[in-house]
C-alpha cells in the first residue's frame, strides 16, 4: 500500500501537521488490555458499585420496569446496532420501517398526528418543544409548571436564556396539581407556550383539558411533558385533551436505568406544525416498481440542508433506543400496556396507603396520582434516608433541595417491579424508624 | 421478495406476547375516580412473541451494517465496533442503577466517568472534559454556549460566529441555536481556511471561529496555529469540531494547536456503535478559561469519594437529564483501554493510510476537486461521469449491488456531486481492493451502460425509492384505513 501511495512510511502521511504541534511522545493513557483483562477490570468497577441488592423506590424521571427478553435479544442484532442513520434507504429498510412503526406507536399513545424518529432524552426534548412553540407563536414568554421535572426546567433555561425568551413558573395548588388561578393570572398575549407535565414531578395527574384551553385562549400553545409514558397505557391521551405538542422520556419502554442514559426523547405534535418540527422523520413512499418503502423525509427542516435556519441542530439521535421501545411496545401490546399501567397504579396506591398508616408519615398531595407519591415525615428526611439505607432500602428522592417548602418530604415510586413483600418491607422499615 | 408488513397489519384482536404476574396487592378499582381514562389505544398492536421475533429478524435482514461489510460513509467514521465493549456495557452492575442512587453506592460508575474524562483530556490536550452532551451536535451547542458565557463574563458579548463553507450543517445550526449570527468563510483553492481571508472577516464582534480539523475534505488545516492566533488576537475563541479526530489520535492534539474548545464523537472515533442513528455521545473538552462554565454537574473527588458538584455559579447550566449517555461512555472507555497508547496511534495511522490508498487507486477514474493531501477521508465527485448523464446518486446506488455501502453523498457542499469516502482503520487491504474494483467497474459502466446505474440498485430488498413523493405527500404513520396492505402480497 505504501508503494502504491508512493511513500516510504506511514509517518509521511502526517507531514501536513506542522512539526511544532506534532505529538512526539506516546499518549499518557493506560497500556493496552487484552479481552480477559478488560473483562476483569470492568467487573471490578461494576462491583465498586454496590453489588448488594438494595431495594429502591427511586423514580423522578427514570423508572424501573420489566424488560421482556425479546427486547434485548432483537435489539442486540448487529443489523440494528451497527449501521448509521438510514441515509441510503434502499439498504436501511429495517431501521426505517421500525422507526415508522415507532412514530405510529408514539402518535397512538399521545393522541397526536405526527411524531419524530427520537430526540436525545426527555429534558432536551422539552427544550426543543419550547423553542418550536416560540418559533410558531413568536412571543417572548414561556410558562412552566412548577411541577415540571426540575432538571427539565434547568435544561429549558439553558436552551432559552440567550434567545430573549422569558421563563416564568406557574405555582401548584394544595392538591399538587398546576394552580389554574395562577396560570390565568400569568397568561397574557405575550405568552407563546404553557408547559405542563402529567403525571407531574410529584406524581399527580394533571387535568390537562382546562390547562390547554386556557393556553389557547391566549393564542399560546400547550406543551405536555410525559416523563412516565407507561401512564399513557391508561390515562387519556394528551392529544385528546388539547395538547399541541407532547414530548417526553421513553426510558420506561424497554430501556434499563443505566445510571441515566442512553434514554429516549420522543416528540409528537399536530400536523399543522410540521414545518417547525425538529428531528428526523421517516415517511412512506414507493420504489421504482411501485412497491412500498420508507425514507427519511422532510429534511429541508434539518441542519444538513437548512443549516442555520434548521428547526434544530440535532443529527445523531437515539435510534437504537427507539427501536427497543418499539419492540417493547409491540410485545406489551394493547392489553399488556394497559395492565402494566394499572399494575403500577395499584401497587403505588397500596404502598402509599400502607406508608401513611405509619405514625409520623403523611401523604403531601391529595391529587390523583399514577405511580409516584410524596410522603412527608415528622423527622428530618436525611435521618430517615440514612436509616432506610441501613435496612438495605434506597428510600425515595428527597425534595428539599428543589422545593424548600417540601423539606422533609420525599418522592416515592412504585412499579410492577415491586412485590407486595418489597412494599411491606418498606413499610415495616418506616415503622421501626418512626417509632 | 416478500415485503414485511407493518406490525399493525398483522395485529389480531386478543393476541399477546407478554403476561404480567397476577396483582399481589389488593385491587382498588376506585382510585381513578374523576381522572380522564382512555378506552383502548386505537390501532395499538396485538401480536404474539414469535410474530414479533420474525418481524424484526426479517426487518433486520434488509439493513446493511458494519457487521455485514464495508461502510465508507464519509465523516461518520464507520469503524468496526468490538463486541467485548457491548458485553461489558451490558453488565447489570452498569445497567441497573438508577441515576438518583446515592453516590456512595455507585463509586464504580463515577470512576468510569472520571477516568474517561481524564483520558479524553489527555488525548485532546485540553484541561477539562464534560461527558454530558448526548451527541456531537449537542456538544457543539454546549461548546458555543461556553464561549458565549465566557465572553459575557468578560463584558464583551459578541454577535457573530464564523464558519467555513465546508463545515457540517450542525455547526451553523448550533451557533444559531445559541443566538449567534453566522457568517460563512470561503475555502481557498486548496480547500482549507485562508488565514488572510479569515483575518479580513475577524473583528471585535466575532465570538468564535468554528473549524473542523481535518476538515470535511479530509484535509489537515496546516495553518491552524496561525488561525487560532488570528482569532485570539481579536479577542475571539476557537471551536474545533472533532468529528474527524480519528485521523489525529496520538499524532497531535487540538489543545496544542491553540484550540479553546472541542467536541468529540464517541460513536465515531471511539467505536461505540452508531445504532442506526444513535445513541452517540459528544463530550466537550475545554481550556482552563472555559472550565468554570462547564455544564452541571461536574465530577469531583472529595476525600475518598467521587461526587457530583452542582454548585457552579458560572456554569451554563444543565443540558440534559442526569449525567450523559453513560453506557456509551462505558463502551468508549473499554475501547480506549483495549488499545492503549500504541493502539490509539495506530488507529490514526491506518485510517489515514487506508484513505490515501483508496484515493491513489481511484484518482483519474473519479474527479478529485481538491488535490491537497488527504488524511482519513477523500472526496471525489461525479464530474467525469456527468458527461454520460450519471450523477453521484447513481454511483452510490450501484455500489449497493456490489454488496457495499455507498459513501456520503453531496457533502461537503463545496464539492458539487461529492462522494466522500472514509474507509476507517478496521478495513483490510482486501476490503479496500473490493471497493476500488467496484468503483472502477462502475466508472466503466457509467461510460458504457449508464442505464444500469440510473436504475440501480437492482439487487436490494427495495428498488430506488421516490424521496420526492415522500416529501410531497407525507405519510408519516400507519393509519387503520391505510390501503397499503395489498403489496404485502407482492
Amino acid at each position: 500500500m505504501l508503494a502504491k501511495i508512493g511513500i516510504a512510511g506511514a509517518e509521511e502521511l502526517f507531514f501536513e501537521i506542522p512539526e511544532d504541534i506534532r505529538l512526539n511522545t506516546a499518549l499518557d493513557v493506560p497500556k493496552a488490555l487484552t479481552e480477559p483483562e478488560l473483562n476483569a477490570y470492568f467487573n471490578k468497577l461494576a462491583c465498586a458499585n454496590t453489588c448488594d441488592d438494595y431495594l429502591s423506590f427511586l423514580g423522578g424521571g427514570a423508572y424501573p420496569h420489566i424488560i421482556p427478553a425479546v427486547v434485548d435479544y432483537l435489539g442486540s442484532r448487529g443489523e440494528f446496532v451497527s449501521p448509521y442513520t438510514p441515509y441510503q434507504a434502499e439498504v436501511s429498510q429495517g431501521t426505517l420501517q421500525a422507526i415508522f412503526e415507532f412514530q405510529t406507536l408514539i402518535c397512538q399513545l399521545t393522541g397526536m398526528d405526527i411524531a419524530n424518529a427520537s430526540l436525545y432524552e426527555g429534558a432536551s426534548g422539552a427544550a426543543e418543544a419550547v423553542l418550536m412553540a416560540h418559533r410558531l407563536r413568536k412571543k417572548p414568554k414561556v410558562l412552566l409548571s412548577r411541577m415540571l421535572h426540575p432538571q427539565y426546567k434547568e435544561v429549558i433555561h439553558t436552551y432559552t436564556k440567550n434567545l430573549g425568551i422569558v421563563v416564568e413558573d406557574v405555582s401548584y395548588s394544595d392538591s399538587g396539581s398546576l394552580d389554574r388561578a395562577d396560570l390565568r393570572e400569568k397568561l397574557d398575549d405575550q405568552t407563546s407556550v404553557v408547559v405542563s407535565q402529567s403525571p407531574n414531578f410529584v406524581g399527580v395527574i394533571e387535568d390537562l383539558a382546562p390547562i390547554s384551553a386556557l393556553a389557547h385562549e391566549h393564542n399560546a400553545l400547550s406543551v405536555v411533558v410525559v416523563t412516565e409514558p407507561v401512564s399513557l397505557g391508561i390515562l387519556q391521551s394528551p392529544g385528546k385533551l388539547g395538547a399541541d405538542i407532547v414530548t417526553g422520556e421513553g426510558q420506561s419502554f424497554g430501556l434499563p436505568l443505566s445510571f441515566g442514559g442512553p434514554y429516549l426523547g420522543f416528540m409528537a405534535c399536530s400536523k399543522e406544525f410540521i414545518r417547525q418540527f425538529p428531528g428526523r422523520i421517516v415517511g412512506q413512499t414507493v420504489d421504482m416498481e411501485g412497491k412500498r418503502g420508507y425514507v427519511l423525509t422532510l429534511s429541508t427542516r434539518e441542519q444538513h440542508i437548512r443549516r442555520e435556519r434548521a428547526t434544530s441542530n440535532i443529527c445523531t439521535n437515539q435510534a437504537l433506543c427507539a427501536l427497543k421501545a418499539t419492540i417493547f411496545l409491540e410485545v406489551l401490546g394493547q392489553e399488556g400496556l394497559r395492565e402494566l399501567a394499572w399494575s403500577n397504579v395499584q401497587k403505588a396506591h397500596y404502598a402509599a396507603g400502607e406508608c401513611i398508616k405509619v405514625e409520623g408519615v403523611s401523604q403531601k398531595f391529595a391529587g390523583a396520582f399514577f405511580s409516584e407519591f410524596v410522603l412527608c415525615f415528622a423527622k428530618p428526611w436525611d435521618e430517615i434516608e440514612a436509616a432506610l439505607r441501613e435496612k438495605g432500602i434506597v428510600g425515595g428522592l428527597g425534595l428539599g433541595s428543589n422545593f424548600s417548602e417540601l423539606e422533609n418530604c420525599a418522592l416515592f415510586c412504585v412499579t410492577e417491579t415491586h412485590s407486595k413483600a418489597d412494599i411491606d418491607r418498606l413499610v415495616s422499615g418506616l415503622q421501626e424508624i418512626m417509632s | 421478495m416478500i415485503r414485511e408488513p407493518l406490525i399493525f397489519e398483522i395485529s389480531d384482536k386478543g393476541k399477546r406476547a407478554f403476561r404480567l404476574p397476577e396483582l399481589d396487592v389488593p385491587e382498588d378499582k376506585g382510585v381513578f375516580k374523576g381522572v380522564a381514562i382512555r378506552d383502548e389505544i386505537e390501532g395499538f398492536p396485538q401480536v404474539s412473541e414469535v410474530e414479533i421475533v420474525r418481524h424484526f429478524t426479517r426487518l433486520s435482514r434488509t439493513n446493511f451494517c458494519i457487521d455485514v461489510g464495508f461502510y465508507p460513509l464519509g465523516s461518520c467514521t464507520m469503524k468496526y465496533n468490538p463486541k467485548i465493549n457491548e458485553h461489558i456495557a451490558s453488565h447489570p452492575g452498569f445497567t441497573s442503577f438508577h441515576p438518583y442512587t446515592p453516590r456512595e453506592l455507585i463509586q464504580g460508575n463515577l470512576k468510569i466517568l472520571k477516568m474517561t474524562a481524564d483520558i479524553l483530556s489527555e488525548i485532546t490536550g485540553m484541561d477539562a472534559v464534560t461527558l454530558q452532551p448526548s451527541a456531537g451536535a449537542q456538544g457543539e451547542l454546549v461548546g458555543i454556549m461556553l464561549i458565549q458565557a465566557c465572553l459575557k463574563d468578560r463584558g464583551d458579548p459578541r454577535k457573530i460566529v464564523l464558519i467555513p463553507d465546508s463545515a457540517h450543517g450542525t455547526n451553523p445550526s448550533s451557533a444559531h441555536l445559541s443566538g449567534y449570527r453566522v457568517q460563512e468563510v470561503k475555502s481557498n483553492a486548496a480547500g482549507t481556511v485562508d488565514p488572510a481571508d479569515l483575518e479580513q472577516h475577524m473583528n471585535e464582534d466575532v465570538a468564535a471561529f468554528m473549524v473542523t480539523n481535518p476538515n470535511t475534505l479530509g484535509v489537515f488545516e496546516s495553518d491552524i496555529r496561525k488561525i487560532c492566533d488570528i482569532v485570539h488576537s481579536k479577542g475571539g475563541l476557537v471551536y474545533m469540531d472533532g468529528a474527524n479526530m480519528n485521523a489525529l489520535v496520538g499524532k497531535c492534539r487540538p489543545g496544542d494547536m491553540g484550540v479553546d474548545v472541542i467536541h468529540l464523537n464517541l460513536h465515531k472515533t471511539f467505536s461505540t456503535p452508531h445504532g442506526g442513528g444513535g445513541p452517540g455521545a459528544g463530550p466537550v473538552g475545554v481550556k482552563k478559561i472555559l472550565e468554570p462554565y462547564l455544564p452541571v454537574p461536574v465530577i469531583e473527588q472529595k476525600d475518598d469519594l467521587l461526587n457530583f458538584n452542582y454548585d457552579r455559579p458560572q456554569s451554563i447550566g444543565r443540558v440534559r437529564t442526569f449525567f450523559g449517555n453513560f453506557l456509551v461512555i462505558v463502551k468508549a472507555l473499554a475501547y480506549i483501554l483495549s488499545l492503549g497508547p500504541d493502539g490509539l496511534e495506530e488507529v490514526a495511522e491506518v485510517a489515514v493510510l487506508n484513505a490515501n490508498y483508496i484515493r491513489k487507486c481511484l484518482e483519474g477514474i473519479y474527479h478529485l476537486k481538491y488535490t491537497t493531501p488527504s488524511f482519513h477521508e477523500c472526496v471525489f465527485s461525479d464530474k467525469f461521469q456527468k458527461e454520460f448523464g450519471v450523477q453521484n446518486i447513481d454511483i452510490a446506488k450501484r455500489l449497493i449491488d456490489f454488496g457495499l455501502h455507498p459513501p456520503t453523498m453531496s457533502f461537503p457542499l463545496i464539492v458539487p456531486g461529492a462522494l466522500m469516502i472514509e474507509p476507517t482503520e478496521t478495513e483490510s487491504k482486501k476490503d479496500l481492493d473490493a471497493f476500488i474494483d467496484a468503483m472502477t467497474t462502475i466508472a466503466k459502466e457509467a461510460k458504457e451502460n449508464p442505464e444500469v446505474l440510473k436504475n440501480a440498485p437492482h439487487t436490494s430488498y427495495v428498488r430506488r425509492l421516490d424521496e420526492t413523493q415522500a416529501a410531497r405527500n407525507p405519510v408519516l404513520r400507519w393509519m387503520p384505513d391505510n390501503k397499503n396492505s395489498s403489496d404485502t402480497q407482492n
